[in-house]
C-alpha cells in the first residue's frame, strides 16, 4: 500500500470503525485515534518529501501512483503530491483533530457526527492527493456532501435554510465545475486520447485558446464559489452561522480552501491562455472580494458572521494572490491558504466556546470576558492579531507576499489593484477591534459568575492552531521551502 | 577592532522577559519577581547599549574621519524575489546607536518607576510583559537594517501601545483610546506600505545601507518612475513613508490618538507616548535622509518641515488651554516632536548643512529625557492626588519637594532656558531653521514662547498657586519611582551640555564636525528672550489664584474656545467614520450583500421553486395525457428536423 492512498484509507477505516461504537465516548476516542494516526502520517510525509526533493528528486509530484478505474473513459486512480498538497494535507489533519477536541461534549448524535465529520475529511484528503481531474471531482464531491448533513442535524438557527442553500450552490458551482471539467477532457489531447490526467494534459497543452476562454470562467466559478469569489459568496456567511463548531472549522479551514487550491492545481494550470485573457475581470471581483468583505464585516454583530465575512475578504486575497501569476504572489496565496485555515478555524473554536459559554454569539450583548475567562479571551485576541496581520503571526507574511507579489508586475492595473487590496488592513483592523473593545474588554456582566474555564481538550485545540500560526509568522522561509518549488512548475505554462 | 556580536542581546533580553512573564504569567503572580525580570533584562541591555555607544563612538566607530556602519547580525527572514527580502539584522550606525541609549535609558528607568507605580494593581506580570514586548520592537526598530524589518517592528510596537493603553480594560475611556490609536496608526501604516511596495518596486530593493548609497541614488534620480500629479513615483513613496512616520508620530493632521493614549498608566505615557515610539516617525525620516533629501530636489523635505512647524504651533495653542496635566504634556509631546520633523526638514547634508539633522537627532535625544521626566513626575503627582486635573492641584510644593524641583528642571530644559538640556538642541533647529526660511523659524520662535509659558502654567498651578489642603496628605514615598525622576533630571541638567557639538557622534553624511554654541548671538538671545517671556507671563497669572486666566480667555474668545476643543478634529473624524464609513459604507454593502447578492441567489431558488409548482401537475399519472405529450413531441422533434435539414 502506498504511503499516499493510505490518507484515504485511514479515515475510511475509521468512519467504517465508527460505524460499531456505542457512546460519545467510545465514538469521540475512535475518531480521534484515526485523525491523531492521520496527523502523525501526514507529518511523515512532510519529512519523506523534505527528503525526496534533498534527494533531488525534481519531479512535478512526488509518489505518484497509476492504477486505471474505468477503462472506456480513460478515467484513472491517478494520485501524488507536491510540497503545497503535503501542506494541504497537514493542515486538514490539524484542523480535523482540533475539531474533535473542540466537539469533545458534543451530546446529539455523537456517532453520527463523527462519522459526516470523518467523511467530509476523508474527501478532503483524497481530493488534495488526486492527480486525476475526475478523480478529484468524485472527491470533490464526497466532501461537499456530508455538510448538508452536518449543518441540517446539528446546527442552530435556521439550519435547514442554511444548509439547503450551501448545498444548492455548491452543487450548482460544481455543474458549472463538470462542464468545464469535460470540455477540458475532450480537448485534453491531439490525438482523439482523452484523458483526465492533469500532469498529461498540461503537457499536451492542446486546449484551442478558444475554447479556453470559454471553459475558464466556468472552472473558475466552479471552484471560486467554494473559495468564496464574489458574488457567489452568500452561501457561506449563513452556513457558517448555521454549522456547529468543528463543522465551522473545518469549513472555514479547510473546505474553502479547495477553491483556490483546485483554480492554482486546475483551473489556472490547464487553461493559460484562458486565464490570461481573463485574469483581468476576476482581479475585479476577487479586489470587491477582499474590500467588500471586510467593511461588511464591520456592521455584523453575530460573531460567526463576522468571520464568515472576514473569511471572505481574506480568501479574496487568495484568489487575488494567484490572479497576479508570479511566483512572489503564488507563494502567498499558497500561504494565505495555510494561514487563513489556521487562523480562521481558531476564530470558530472560540467562538464556538464562547458561545456555549453565554448561549448568545451577539456582541453587543457580550461584555468583558476577557475577566471572566481569561484563556480564550487571550487566544480570541492572539486569533484576531493574527488575522488583521499581526508580524510574528501567518497572516502577516501570507499578505505581504501577496501584496509585494502584486505589486511587482509591470502593469498600473495590477498595482493600483494590489493598493486597493491593501487598503483592507485597516478595515480589518477596525471589525477585529470592534469586537475586542466590545466583547472582550470592558467590566463584564453579572449574569457571567460561574462560567466554567477553558477545559483541557479546548486548550489543546487552541494550543495547536496557535503553534501552527506563530511558527507560519515567524519562520515563513521554512514554508516557503515546501511551496516554491510547486509554485514553479505549475507557473511553467505562464513563462513564455 | 570589535565585532559587536553582543548587540543581538540588547532586543533579545526584553523578549526573553516577554516570553516568560507572558507566557507563564500565572507563576509570576508576585509582584517583585515580574518586576525584577523585567528590570534585569532592561538593566543588562541598558548597560550593553552605554558599552555599545561607548565602542562605537569614542573606539572602533569612526575610520578614515567617517563613521562606518556595523552589520553584526543578519538573517534573511523571508525572499521575495531576487532582489527583494525581508532581512532581520542589527545594523549599528551613529542614529541607531544613539536611539540604542535613549530607548534603553528610558525603558529602564520605566522598568524601575513602574515597580512602584503599579504596586498592588493586579496585572503586575501581565504590565511588565507588555512593557517588555513594547521595549523588544522598539529596539528591533531602530536595529532595522531593512525597511520592512522598520515595518515589522512598527507593526509591533503599534500593537504593545494599543495593548497598554488599553491595560485598564474595564474602563470605557481606555477601550476607546486604545482602539483609537490602534486605528489612527494602522491607517498610516497602510501609506508607509504602499510607501514601501512602490520603493520595493522602484529602487529594487529593501535593505536600507543600499537605498541610501549614493549609487542607488544616482540610479533612483536617473530613473525616478512615471510622473503622477507632477512628482515621481520615488517621491510619492517618500511623501507616503512619511504619512505613516506623521501617523505614529502624530504629526498634524493624524494626531487625534496620542491625547486620548493617555489613558494608559503614566509610566506607559512617558515610556511610549512621549520619549520613544512617538519619535518613530522622526527616527523613520532620519533613516531614509539621503533618500529623502536626493530625491525629487528634496521636495518630500519640505512637506516634512512644513508639517512639523504647522504642529508644532498647532499642538502649543491646544496645549496653552488644556485642565488634564497629562493632557497639556501630550500636547507638548505633539508640538516638541513637530520641532524635529521640522529640524529634519530644514536640514542640508553636507558639512555644516546637516546642523537641521543633527539638530533634530539631538532634540529627540535631549526631549527624551526631560519629556519622561515630566511624565515621570507628573505620576507621582497624580498617584499623590489622585487626580489628573490641575482643578485638584495647587501648592503641591510642600508636599512633593523633590518632583517640584526636578519637574523645574524639565520645565527649563523644554523652554530652552541655558544650561538645560532642551537649549542646546531647540537652539541649534531655530538656528537651521532661520538659514532655511523666516516664517518657518518665527513659528518655531514663537512656539517656544508658547511652550514656556504652558509649562510654566503647569508648573505654577501644580506647584504654588495658593495653598490648599487635601484629605490625604500627598507624598512621595516610594523611592522605586523618586529614583528615576532624579536620575533623569540629573540627565536633564547635563545632558546638554556634556554632548554638545552632537555633530560628532550625528550627522547626515556620518562625518563628525564640530560647531560652537553661540550664547550672545542675536538668535539665542533672542529665542531665550522669548521663553524668559513666556515663564513671566505665566508666573504673572498663575503664581497666585487670580482673575488673570478666565480674563485672559475672554478676550480671545473664540480662539480660546477652538483650541479648548482641540480645534474640533476629533469631530471631524468622527464625522468621517461614523456618518461616512460606518453608515454610508459599511452599512450598504452590509445591506447589499444580505439583498441583492444573496436575493438573487434566493431568487433563483424561488424561482426554480415556482415554476417546479407550476409544472407539477404534468405529472398527472394518467397514461392517456402521457401519450398525448408523447405524440406531440414527437410531432415537434419531426417538424425541427424537418425544418433544419431541408
Amino acid at each position: 500500500m502506498d504511503i499516499l492512498t493510505l490518507f484515504v484509507i485511514v479515515p475510511a477505516l475509521t468512519v467504517g470503525i465508527l460505524l460499531f461504537t456505542k457512546n460519545l465516548r467510545q465514538a469521540r476516542l475512535t475518531a480521534l485515534a484515526g485523525m491523531l494516526i492521520q496527523t502523525a502520517m501526514a507529518f511523515h510525509l512532510l519529512w519523506r518529501y523534505w527528503q525526496e526533493r534533498s534527494a533531488g528528486n525534481d519531479a512535478v509530484m512526488l509518489f505518484t501512483k497509476d492504477k486505471l478505474w474505468f477503462p472506456t473513459w480513460g478515467i484513472h486512480y491517478h494520485i501524488g503530491v507536491d510540497g503545497i498538497s503535503v501542506l494541504m494535507i497537514m493542515l486538514t489533519s490539524l484542523i480535523v483533530v482540533a475539531g474533535i477536541f473542540v466537539s469533545w461534549k458534543i451530546d446529539d448524535l455523537p456517532k453520527e457526527f463523527f462519522i459526516s465529520l470523518i467523511m467530509l475529511a476523508t474527501g478532503v484528503f483524497g481530493f488534495f492527493i488526486s492527480l486525476d481531474l475526475f478523480t478529484m471531482f468524485v472527491f470533490y464531491e464526497i466532501a461537499v456532501i456530508p455538510m448538508y448533513l452536518l449543518i441540517g442535524i446539528w446546527g442552530s438557527g435556521p439550519r435547514e435554510y442554511a444548509a439547503m442553500k450551501l448545498t444548492l450552490m455548491l452543487m450548482g458551482a460544481s455543474a458549472l465545475l463538470l462542464v468545464a471539467i469535460l470540455g477540458i477532457y475532450f480537448h485534453s489531447s491531439p490525438d482523439g486520447h482523452y484523458t483526465f490526467n492533469i500532469l498529461e494534459i498540461a503537457k499536451n497543452a492542446a486546449i484551442p485558446p478558444a475554447m479556453q476562454k470559454i471553459f475558464f470562467p466556468l472552472a473558475f466559478i466552479g471552484f471560486g464559489t467554494i473559495g468564496a469569489l464574489f458574488p457567489f459568496h452568500t452561501w457561506s456567511p449563513d452556513g457558517h452561522a448555521s454549522a456547529p463548531t468543528a463543522v465551522s472549522m473545518l469549513h472555514a479551514g479547510v473546505l474553502m480552501k479547495l477553491g483556490g487550491y483546485g483554480i492554482f492545481r486546475v483551473v489556472m494550470y490547464l487553461m493559460p491562455q484562458g486565464t490570461l485573457f481573463w485574469t483581468d475581470f476576476f482581479l475585479v471581483l476577487a479586489v470587491i472580494g477582499v474590500v467588500y468583505g471586510a467593511y461588511s464585516a464591520i456592521r455584523q454583530t453575530d460573531l460567526k458572521y463576522i468571520n464568515a465575512y472576514s473569511s471572505v475578504s481574506h480568501l479574496g486575497l487568495v484568489l487575488f494572490g494567484l490572479l497576479m501569476l508570479n511566483k512572489t504572489a503564488w507563494n502567498g496565496a499558497m500561504l494565505q491558504s495555510l494561514s487563513h485555515g489556521f487562523i480562521t478555524a481558531l476564530f470558530f473554536a472560540l467562538i464556538g466556546m464562547i458561545y456555549g459559554r453565554t448561549h448568545t454569539r451577539d456582541v453587543t450583548r457580550m461584555r468583558g470576558i476577557l475577566r471572566i475567562i481569561p484563556f480564550i479571551a487571550t487566544a480570541y485576541i492572539i486569533a484576531g492579531m493574527a488575522n488583521l496581520g499581526l508580524p510574528g503571526f501567518s497572516g502577516f507574511v501570507a499578505e505581504m507576499n501577496i501584496f509585494v507579489g502584486g505589486f511587482l508586475n509591470n502593469d498600473l492595473f495590477k498595482q493600483t489593484m494590489t493598493v486597493l487590496a491593501a487598503s483592507s488592513i485597516v478595515v480589518t483592523a477596525v471589525y477585529i477591534l470592534r469586537v475586542v473593545g466590545m466583547m472582550i474588554y470592558g467590566k463584564p456582566k453579572e449574569e457571567y459568575r460561574g462560567i466554567p474555564q477553558a477545559q483541557w481538550y479546548e486548550k489543546t485545540a487552541i494550543y495547536i492552531l496557535i503553534f501552527f500560526i506563530s511558527a507560519i509568522g515567524m519562520i515563513p522561509s521554512f514554508w516557503i521551502k515546501f511551496i516554491e518549488p510547486g509554485v514553479e512548475n505549475f507557473l511553467k505554462p505562464f513563462l513564455h | 577592532m570589535s565585532d559587536y556580536s553582543w548587540v543581538i542581546w540588547i532586543p533579545v533580553l526584553p523578549l526573553a522577559s516577554f516570553l516568560l512573564l507572558g507566557l507563564f504569567n500565572r507563576y509570576f503572580r508576585k509582584e517583585p519577581i515580574a518586576a525584577y525580570i523585567g528590570m534585569l533584562s532592561l538593566g543588562i541591555a541598558w548597560v550593553l547599549s552605554l558599552y555599545t555607544a561607548y565602542q562605537y563612538y569614542f573606539v572602533s566607530g569612526i575610520q578614515n574621519g567617517k563613521y562606518i556602519p556595523y552589520l553584526p547580525f543578519r538573517w534573511e527572514w523571508l525572499q521575495f524575489s531576487d532582489h527583494l527580502s525581508i532581512e532581520l539584522g542589527t545594523l549599528i550606525d551613529p542614529v541607531s546607536v544613539m536611539m540604542l541609549v535613549v530607548v534603553t535609558t528610558i525603558s529602564f528607568m520605566v522598568q524601575i518607576y513602574s515597580r512602584g507605580y503599579m504596586h498592588g494593581d493586579s496585572g503586575f506580570a501581565r504590565f511588565y510583559a507588555y512593557l517588555s514586548l513594547f521595549s523588544f520592537s522598539m529596539l528591533s526598530l531602530v536595529l532595522a537594517n531593512n525597511l520592512f524589518q522598520i515595518y515589522i517592528f512598527w507593526e509591533l510596537v503599534g500593537v504593545s501601545s494599543f495593548l497598554l493603553i488599553g491595560y485598564y480594560f474595564e474602563k470605557p475611556s481606555a477601550i476607546a483610546a486604545s482602539k483609537k490609536a490602534f486605528i489612527v496608526t494602522r491607517f498610516a501604516d497602510f501609506f508607509f506600505l504602499t510607501g514601501i511596495l512602490l520603493i520595493g518596486y522602484f529602487a529594487g530593493t529593501f535593505d536600507i545601507e543600499t537605498l541610501n548609497s549614493m549609487q542607488t541614488l544616482k540610479w533612483i534620480g536617473a530613473h525616478p518612475g512615471p510622473v503622477f500629479m507632477g512628482l515621481s513615483a520615488v517621491t510619492w513613496a517618500l511623501i507616503l513613508i512619511f504619512i505613516g512616520g506623521a501617523g505614529k508620530s502624530a504629526m498634524f493632521p493624524l494626531h487625534i490618538w496620542l491625547p486620548d493614549a493617555m489613558e494608559g498608566p503614566t509610566p506607559v505615557s512617558a515610556l511610549i507616548h512621549a520619549a520613544t515610539m512617538v519619535v518613530a516617525g522622526v527616527f523613520l525620516v532620519a533613516r531614509l535622509f539621503p533618500l529623502y533629501y536626493f530625491t525629487g530636489d528634496g521636495f518630500t523635505l519640505r512637506i516634512v518641515a512644513v508639517v512639523g512647524a504647522f504642529s508644532a504651533l498647532f499642538a502649543a495653542v491646544i496645549a496653552l488651554t488644556q485642565e488634564d496635566i497629562k493632557r497639556v504634556l501630550a500636547y507638548s509631546t505633539m508640538s516638541q516632536i513637530g520641532y524635529m520633523m521640522m529640524a529634519l526638514g530644514v536640514s542640508g547634508y553636507e558639512g555644516h548643512e546637516g546642523m537641521g539633522y543633527m539638530a533634530g537627532m539631538f532634540h529627540l535625544f535631549t526631549h527624551a529625557m526631560f519629556k519622561a521626566l515630566l511624565f515621570l513626575a507628573a505620576g507621582i503627582i497624580i498617584h499623590a492626588v489622585h487626580s489628573n486635573y490641575m482643578k485638584d492641584m495647587g501648592g503641591l510644593k510642600k508636599y512633593l519637594p523633590v518632583t517640584h524641583w526636578m519637574f523645574l528642571f524639565a520645565a527649563l530644559a523644554i523652554s530652552g532656558i541655558p544650561p538645560f538640556a532642551g537649549f542646546y538642541s531647540k537652539d541649534e533647529i531655530l538656528h537651521a531653521a532661520f538659514k532655511y526660511n523666516t516664517i518657518i523659524w518665527f513659528t518655531g520662535f514663537f512656539v517656544a514662547g508658547l511652550t514656556a509659558f504652558y509649562m510654566f502654567r503647569l508648573f505654577f498651578r501644580i506647584f504654588y498657586n495658593g495653598e490648599r489642603t487635601y484629605e490625604h496628605p500627598p507624598k512621595e514615598n516610594s523611592k522605586f519611582m523618586l529614583f528615576p525622576v532624579v536620575f533623569l533630571g540629573i540627565l536633564t541638567i547635563s545632558a546638554g551640555w556634556i554632548f554638545t557639538p552632537f555633530s560628532l557622534y550625528v550627522s547626515p553624511t556620518r562625518e563628525p564636525f564640530s560647531y560652537e554654541v553661540h550664547y550672545f548671538s542675536p538668535l539665542v538671545l533672542g529665542s531665550v528672550l522669548v521663553a524668559l517671556t513666556g515663564i513671566g507671563l505665566a508666573y504673572l497669572m498663575y503664581y497666585k489664584p487670580t482673575d488673570y486666566p478666565s480674563r485672559v480667555a475672554r478676550a480671545f474668545g473664540k480662539l480660546y474656545f477652538w483650541a479648548k476643543n482641540k480645534f474640533y478634529v476629533d469631530e471631524f473624524y468622527l464625522f468621517v467614520t461614523k456618518k461616512i464609513i460606518f453608515d454610508k459604507i459599511a452599512r450598504p454593502f452590509a445591506w447589499f450583500d444580505r439583498h441583492v447578492v444573496d436575493g438573487m441567489m434566493n431568487a433563483i431558488g424561488n424561482t426554480t421553486l415556482w415554476i417546479s409548482e407550476k409544472i407539477k401537475f404534468i405529472q398527472s399519472g394518467r397514461m392517456q395525457e402521457y401519450g398525448m405529450y408523447f405524440i406531440y413531441g414527437v410531432v415537434f422533434l419531426v417538424m425541427v428536423y424537418y425544418f433544419f435539414n431541408f
